[in-house]
């Protein structure tokens, strides 16, 4: 399945290589993000998210990615739930004869799914936790495209 | 109309969703009426330039007419990947 919104860990490398299968497949791209201890305080990272939005939000991201680039398919896996550090959170992975097609689809996707798939980060320490405030940075990088 | 609430706008409305009868005409109607009602949507919605709506589970935008909707939900921005 092409999107999937889940709250079980996933194995990146058995998916990849499950993806990566298909005739005239020239060019996989990847990318997994995991949960980032900065500063040494973190216990976990908890992200809520929009059921039912959120599985629509991504295939309409997903669908614009194939009307600008030639793609074969793309994979988005987002987890939401209490996620300890190390774990992964999310890949996105595209596939394509050509590798530019995959790498500014998987770029694109990656942008679109941080500023508008409706998931909230929540960073939980010993002192409390907190929201995660969306950076002007990311709503920036959607001009990009 | 389904109203739903994520993430800090959740927590300080102290509901993850409810039911609202309203007329209001636009969301910036609903949102006016729900502040006037109680302290706790007052302070949820202080500054809505901080929020974002979907309506019917699409972005939308504050101007936006009420008409036909059947579910409304406030958040902040996004923070997904």
């Amino acid at each position: 399945m092409p999107v999937r919104v889940q709250e079980a860990a996933f194995d990146a490398g058995a998916e990849l290589n499950a993806f990566s299968s298909g005739d005239g497949v020239g060019a996989i791209v990847s990318f997994t993000g995991i949960v980032r201890d900065t500063d040494g305080t973190l216990d976990a990272m908890e992200i809520e998210h929009y059921p039912g939005m959120t599985e629509r939000a991504i295939q309409t991201i997903v669908d614009d990615a194939k009307t600008r680039w030639m793609l074969q398919d793309a994979l988005v896996i987002h987890r939401f739930g209490r996620l300890l550090v190390g774990a992964p959170i999310m890949m996105v992975a595209t596939k394509s004869a050509h590798r530019a097609d995959a790498f500014a689809a998987a770029d694109f996707l990656m942008d679109y799914l941080k500023s508008r798939a409706p998931f909230w980060k929540k960073e939980v320490t010993a002192d409390g936790s907190a929201w995660v405030a969306a950076k002007d940075a990311d709503e920036d990088a959607l001009n990009r495209w | 109309m389904n109203v739903m609430y994520f993430a800090w706008v959740r927590e300080r409305i102290g509901v993850p969703f409810e039911d609202v009868q309203t007329t209001a005409a636009t969301v910036a109607d609903l949102v006016a009426e729900l502040s006037a009602r109680e302290d706790r949507y007052a302070a949820a919605f202080a500054d809505v330039s901080a929020l974002r709506v979907a309506l019917d589970q699409e972005l939308s935008d504050f101007d936006a007419p009420l008409a036909g909707v059947r579910e409304i939900a406030f958040f902040p921005p996004m923070t997904g990947g």
